[in-house]
C-alpha cells in the first residue's frame, strides 16, 4: 500500500456533552490520523452519532475541546467544519429528493463557489466558466461511483444503496481532508455493502482522504478500518487496531459478546 | 481514385483490401470527419479518423517494441471502447491476429481461450480484467504482457509484466516518428487472405473454437452489406455489443472501415438508453432480446400511464398496426388511414421514437435468435425499419438479408449478395461465398467437417427456401428430434413460440424419444413482477415470485395458447406442450446453463435438471431440487424450492387447415 498513516490531524481532547440530564458523552478523548480509516463502534445509544456530531459542530459540546491540525476549536459549528475540510454523510440520507443526482453532487461544491450571486443569475462570463469546472469535477465522481447511468435521475426515484452512494458523492464533492461517514452501510444488502467497502477504500487510497466512520457492520468495520474506537454508554471502553479490539475483555462483554 | 465528399456510394476502393489499408486511405479522404466517439465524464469526445490512424500506428509500434510479430495473437478484453477497436487494427498492421473475448466471461473461462490462441499480449480495459488475467496467469504461460487502458485502481500494481496503454502508445509514437518506414512496410505486406481476426464460437456443443476470418472475407461482407442497405460515411452506429461477437465485429469495425461511418461507444453499460437517445444512431443492430426489453419497458410505463395518455396510445398503435408497415413498405394505404397515421406520428409514434433514440434510424437489424412477428410488427408500424438477416461467426454474420420493402415476418430474407445458398436432403442449409471462414484455429478436423467438398459451409440449422426465394428458418438440424410415435420434434420453434409472450423469459422443451412435449420455463422478473404487482399478489423475490399458483396460471394459459396454436399446423400438432414447471431460478451463462450469447445448452440443462425432467414425465405434481448459482464475483450459493407441475389443455389437431 502506497497510503502512509500520518500525523495526526483531529484530537478530541476530553469530549463531555449531555442533554439536560441525559449524558450523551463522558471525557471522551481519541485521535485521528491522516490518511487513516478511524471506526467508532458501539451498541444503539452508545452516542456515535453524537460524536460525529461533535466533530462537525452540530452538538457544542459542554466540555472538551477539538483540536483540528493543531487549531483548537471549542466552539466548532458546521460551517466552520465545512471550510476547515470536514465533510458528511448522514445515517438518514440528506438529500435534495426532487433534484437530479447531479445537482444534488454539484451542492456539495456550493462552498468552492467563487462567483456572486449577480453573475450566477445571469450566467455570465466567470460564472460560466466557473460552473463548467465544477461540472468537470462533479462528473468525475460520478464516474468514481459508477452511477453514470442515473446522472440525470431525480434522486427520489432511485433505491436507497444508490441514495447512500450519491450521499457519498455530494460529500466528495467538497474534497475533504477528513470524511465522517454515519453508518454508510445501514440497511444494505450483502453485495451493495461489498461496493460501499470498495469505494470507501478506494476514496481512502486515491485521495488520502482521511476517513472516520460509524458502522455496525462488525464484519466491514473489522475488515476496513485501520483503529477502533468503542464506545458504551458515552464511555469509551476501547481503542486500537481491530485486532486489540477484538481482543478486549470490556469490549467483548458490551458489544461483541452481547450480539455474537 | 475518386471518392464522393459524403452520403452514399463512399465506399472505400476495392484496392483497400486490409482493415490497416482502409483506414489509412480514411485518414487521407475523409480526415477530419469523426471515426469514433465515446462518452467520457459526461461529454462526447470524438476521433476523427487522422487522429485515429496515428493512434492505431502508435499503438502498433509500441506492440511491435514488446516483441508482437506477424502472425501472433492479441489478446483483448473489455467493453466496447475506442482504443480496443484501435488495437484491433494495431495488432492487423502488424500482421496480427487480434482475438477478442467476452468481457463479462469468470477469468476460468478465459483460460480456455487464453491458452488456445496461445496469446502472448494481451490488451484489457480495467482493473476488473487486470485482476481476472492476474488470477489465471499460472496456467497461461504463454502470456507475457498485460496492457490496460484504463489506469484507475492499478497505481499499486508493481508487477513489470503490467503496462499503461498511454505510456505504450506515447512510445509507440516516437518510434514510429524516427522510423516510418518500418510500419509502412509491415503493412505492405498485409495480404486479403491473411487471417484477420479470430472468434470464439460460443460453443452450444463442445470446447469453443476459433473462427478464423481473413481480411477478404469480412470485407466482402461488410462491401455486401453496406451496399445493400445504401451505409455510407454520415451514417452513425452505437456499439453496444460485446466485440466478441461476430456481429460487433462485422458492424462496428469492417462496415465502419469499408463505409467510413462514426462509431460510437457509450458511457458504460447501463448508459446505454441515453446514449442512443444523445447520438440518435442511423444505422442500429440489437438482438431480438433487446427489443423485447425495449418494447416491455415501453408497455410498463404505458399501464402506469395516466387514462388519456394511455387511450391516445392504444388508439394510435391500433392504427399504425393496420396500416405501418405497409407505409413503410410504400404500399399503397387508403386516405384516411395515410391521414389517422400523419396524427398518430405527431402525437405518439415521434415522441415514442424519440425516448428509445430511433428517431433517426434508417435501418435496423436483429439476428441471433427468431424474433417474435407481434414484436417485429410493432416496431415496423411505428415507422422503424427493423430487418432480419441470417449468419453465423463462420460466415461472418452475412447469409441472409431482408430487402426493404419485401419484408417477410417468418422468414430471414433473400441471400445476401455473392452468396450461394443450398438446402441439403436432411434439411441442413448449406452456405458458400467470399464471407467463409478459413479454418477453425488448430482444428483442421473441425475445418473438414463443416465445410464439405464442393465448397459449402454446413450450417448445422434446419430451414427451407420458400416460394419466393426467401429462407425460413425451422431449428438447429441436430436439435430436430422425433416423439415415439414418430412426429416430428423442433424444441426452438417450441421454445421460441412461448418466448413470444412477455412473461416467459427463457423456455426449455424436452421430447425427443419420448411420448409427450415437456417445458421448463423462466419467468420474465420485471413483467411478471409488474403484473403481480398491479393485482396486489405480494412476493419476495424470484424464487417465491416463480412458485405463486397465480403466476403459474398465468404460466399457463400461455401454453395453451400455444398449444392451440400448434394444433392448426398438421406438421407440428403433436408436440403440444402437456405438461411443464416454471424453473425457480434464472438459467444463466455464468451457471453454464446458457451460452454467453444466451443460447440454451440443452444437454447441459437435461443432465442438471435429470431429477425435473423424470418428474415431469414420471407424472408427479411436485418436485424439490435444490441448486447450485455462481455468482459474478465467483462466490456460490444455493437457491432451493418445491416446485409445482402442471398439465396444460391440449388441443385436437385442425386437420386441413395446415398450411
Amino acid at each position: 500500500m502506497a497510503r502512509e498513516i500520518g500525523d495526526i490531524i483531529l484530537d478530541l481532547k476530553g469530549v463531555s456533552l449531555s442533554f439536560g440530564g441525559v449524558k450523551a458523552l463522558t471525557d471522551i478523548s481519541f485521535d485521528v490520523r491522516e490518511h487513516e480509516i478511524r471506526a467508532i463502534i458501539g451498541p444503539n445509544g452508545a452516542g456515535k452519532s453524537s460524536m460525529l456530531n461533535v466533530i462537525n459542530g452540530v452538538y457544542r459540546p459542554q466540555e472538551g475541546e477539538i483540536v483540528l491540525r493543531g487549531e483548537h476549536f471549542s466552539k466548532m459549528n458546521p460551517y466552520k467544519a465545512a471550510c476547515a475540510g470536514i465533510a458528511r454523510t448522514f445515517q438518514n440520507i440528506a438529500l435534495f429528493k426532487g433534484m437530479s443526482v447531479l445537482d444534488n453532487i454539484m451542492t456539495g461544491r456550493t462552498l468552492k463557489m467563487k462567483a456572486n450571486l449577480l453573475q450566477q443569475a445571469f450566467r455570465l462570463g466567470a460564472a460560466e466558466r466557473e460552473e463548467l469546472a465544477h461540472r468537470a469535477k462533479v462528473e468525475e465522481i460520478i464516474d468514481f461511483l459508477e452511477i453514470q447511468h442515473i446522472r440525470k435521475t431525480p434522486v427520489g426515484r432511485l433505491p436507497y444503496g444508490l441514495q447512500k452512494r450519491v450521499d457519498l458523492g455530494r460529500a466528495l464533492a467538497m474534497e475533504p481532508q477528513i470524511l465522517l461517514l454515519d453508518e454508510p452501510m445501514a440497511g444494505m444488502n450483502v453485495e451493495e455493502k461489498q461496493d460501499m467497502s470498495r469505494f470507501i477504500l478506494d476514496v481512502n487510497d486515491q485521495f488520502g482522504t482521511t476517513i472516520v466512520l460509524i458502522e455496525h457492520d462488525m464484519g466491514v468495520v473489522m475488515d476496513i478500518s485501520d483503529r477502533v474506537v468503542v464506545l458504551d454508554y458515552g464511555k469509551k471502553i476501547g481503542d486500537g487496531t481491530p485486532d486489540e479490539v477484538r481482543a478486549n475483555p470490556e469490549v467483548i462483554s458490551a458489544y461483541l459478546g452481547a450480539s455474537h | 481514385m475518386t471518392v464522393a465528399s459524403s452520403g452514399q456510394a463512399t465506399l472505400a476502393p476495392d484496392s483497400q483490401d486490409t482493415f490497416p489499408r482502409l483506414l489509412l486511405a480514411h485518414a487521407r479522404v475523409r480526415g477530419d470527419r469523426p471515426a469514433m466517439r465515446e462518452k467520457d465524464l459526461g461529454i462526447w469526445q470524438s476521433w476523427t479518423w487522422a487522429e485515429a490512424a496515428r493512434e492505431v500506428r502508435g499503438m502498433a509500434c509500441g506492440l511491435a517494441e514488446l516483441g508482437f510479430k506477424r502472425g501472433d495473437r492479441l489478446g483483448i478484453i473489455g467493453d466496447n471502447r475506442p482504443r480496443l477497436y484501435w488495437a484491433m487494427c494495431a495488432a492487423q498492421m502488424l500482421g496480427g491476429i487480434p482475438v477478442p473475448m467476452y468481457q463479462d466471461a469468470v477469468a476460468q473461462e478465459m483460460t480456455f481461450v487464453l491458452q488456445d490462441a496461445g496469446i502472448h499480449i494481451a490488451i484489457v480495459e480495467d482493473q476488473e480484467q487486470v485482476d481476472k488475467l492476474l488470477e489465471v496467469k499460472d496456467q497461461c504461460p504463454d502470456l507475457l504482457h498485460i496492457i490496460y487502458d484504463d489506469p484507475r485502481g492499478l497505481r499499486h500494481y508493481s508487477q513489470t509484466f503490467l503496462h499503461g496503454l498511454d505510456e505504450l502508445i506515447a512510445a509507440g509514437t516516437i518510434h514510429d516518428r524516427n522510423h516510418a518506414d518500418f510500419l509502412d512496410q509491415e503493412i505492405a505486406q498485409g495480404q486479403p487472405d491473411d487471417t484477420a481476426i479470430m472468434l470464439y464460437t460460443s460453443g452450444t456443443t463442445g470446447k469453443p473454437k476459433g473462427v478464423c476470418q481473413t481480411h477478404g472475407a469480412l470485407i466482402a461482407a461488410a462491401r455486401g452489406g453496406c451496399g445493400f442497405d445504401q451505409l455510407g460515411d454520415t451514417d452513425e452506429v452505437l456499439s453496444y455489443l460485446p466485440m466478441a461477437w461476430v456481429g460487433d465485429n462485422l458492424f462496428s469495425y469492417a462496415q465502419a472501415l469499408v463505409a467510413g461511418f462514426t462509431v460510437n461507444c457509450p458511457e458504460s453499460g447501463d448508459t446505454v438508453m441515453t446514449d442512443m437517445r444523445e447520438i440518435g444512431p442511423t444505422f442500429y443492430f440489437a438482438p431480438p432480446r433487446v427489443f423485447e426489453n425495449l418494447l416491455t419497458q415501453v408497455m410498463i410505463r404505458m399501464e402506469d400511464a395516466g387514462a388519456l395518455k394511455r387511450r391516445m396510445f392504444h388508439a394510435f398503435m391500433d392504427v399504425a398496426k393496420r396500416c405501418g408497415a405497409d407505409i413503410l413498405d410504400g404500399k399503397p394505404v387508403a386516405g384516411k388511414d395515410r391521414f389517422l397515421y400523419a396524427l398518430g406520428q405527431l402525437f405518439v409514434y415521434g415522441p415514442l421514437k424519440n425516448v428509445l433514440g430511433m428517431t433517426r434510424i434508417r435501418v435496423a437489424y436483429t439476428a441471433g435468435a427468431a424474433i417474435g412477428p407481434d414484436l417485429f410488427r410493432f416496431y415496423r408500424s411505428i415507422g422503424i425499419n427493423l430487418k432480419q438477416l441470417y449468419g453465423q461467426t463462420e460466415t461472418c454474420a452475412y447469409v441472409c438479408l431482408q430487402p426493404d420493402g419485401k419484408i417477410k415476418f417468418d422468414s430471414v430474407g433473400l441471400p445476401a449478395p455473392g452468396v450461394e445458398i443450398k438446402i441439403a436432403a436432411n434439411g441442413e442449409i448449406l452456405v458458400r461465398g467470399p464471407m467463409l471462414l478459413k479454418e477453425y484455429y488448430q482444428r483442421p478436423d473441425a475445418t473438414a467437417e463443416s465445410i464439405n467438398a464442393e465448397g459449402y459451409f454446413m450450417t448445422g440449422d434446419a430451414g427451407f427456401l420458400d416460394e419466393d426465394g426467401h429462407l425460413k428458418i425451422i431449428d438447429r438440424a441436430k436439435d430436430v428430434g422425433k416423439l415415439t410415435n414418430g412426429a416430428m420434434f423442433a424444441p426452438n420453434y417450441i421454445e421460441n413460440k412461448l418466448k413470444f409472450f412477455p412473461y416467459i423469459k427463457e423456455a426449455v422443451a424436452f421430447g425427443h424419444d419420448r411420448a409427450m412435449v415437456c417445458a421448463f420455463v423462466n419467468i420474465d422478473m420485471g413483467a411478471v413482477g409488474n403484473w403481480a404487482e398491479r393485482r396486489g399478489i405480494p412476493y419476495s423475490g424470484y424464487v417465491d415470485l416463480a412458485g405463486k399458483p397465480e403466476v403459474l396460471q398465468l404460466i399457463q394459459e400461455c401454453i395453451e395458447q400455444v398449444n392451440a396454436e400448434l394444433a392448426h399446423d398438421a406438421m407440428v400438432a403433436a408436440t403440444q406442450v402437456h405438461r411443464f414447471l416454471v424453473l425457480h431460478k434464472e438459467l444463466d451463462p455464468d451457471d453454464d446453463e446458457l451460452t454467453r450469447t444466451r443460447k440454451v445448452r440443452r444437454n447441459f440443462i437435461s443432465e442438471k435438471y435429470a431429477v425435473l425432467i423424470d418428474a415431469l414425465y414420471g407424472g408427479k405434481q411436485n418436485q424439490f431440487i435444490e441448486t447450485e448459482v455462481k455468482f459474478e464475483d465467483g462466490r456460490k450459493g444455493k437457491v432451493a424450492a418445491d416446485l409445482q407441475i402442471r398439465d396444460a389443455r391440449i388441443f385436437p389437431t385442425m386437420q386441413g387447415r395446415a398450411a
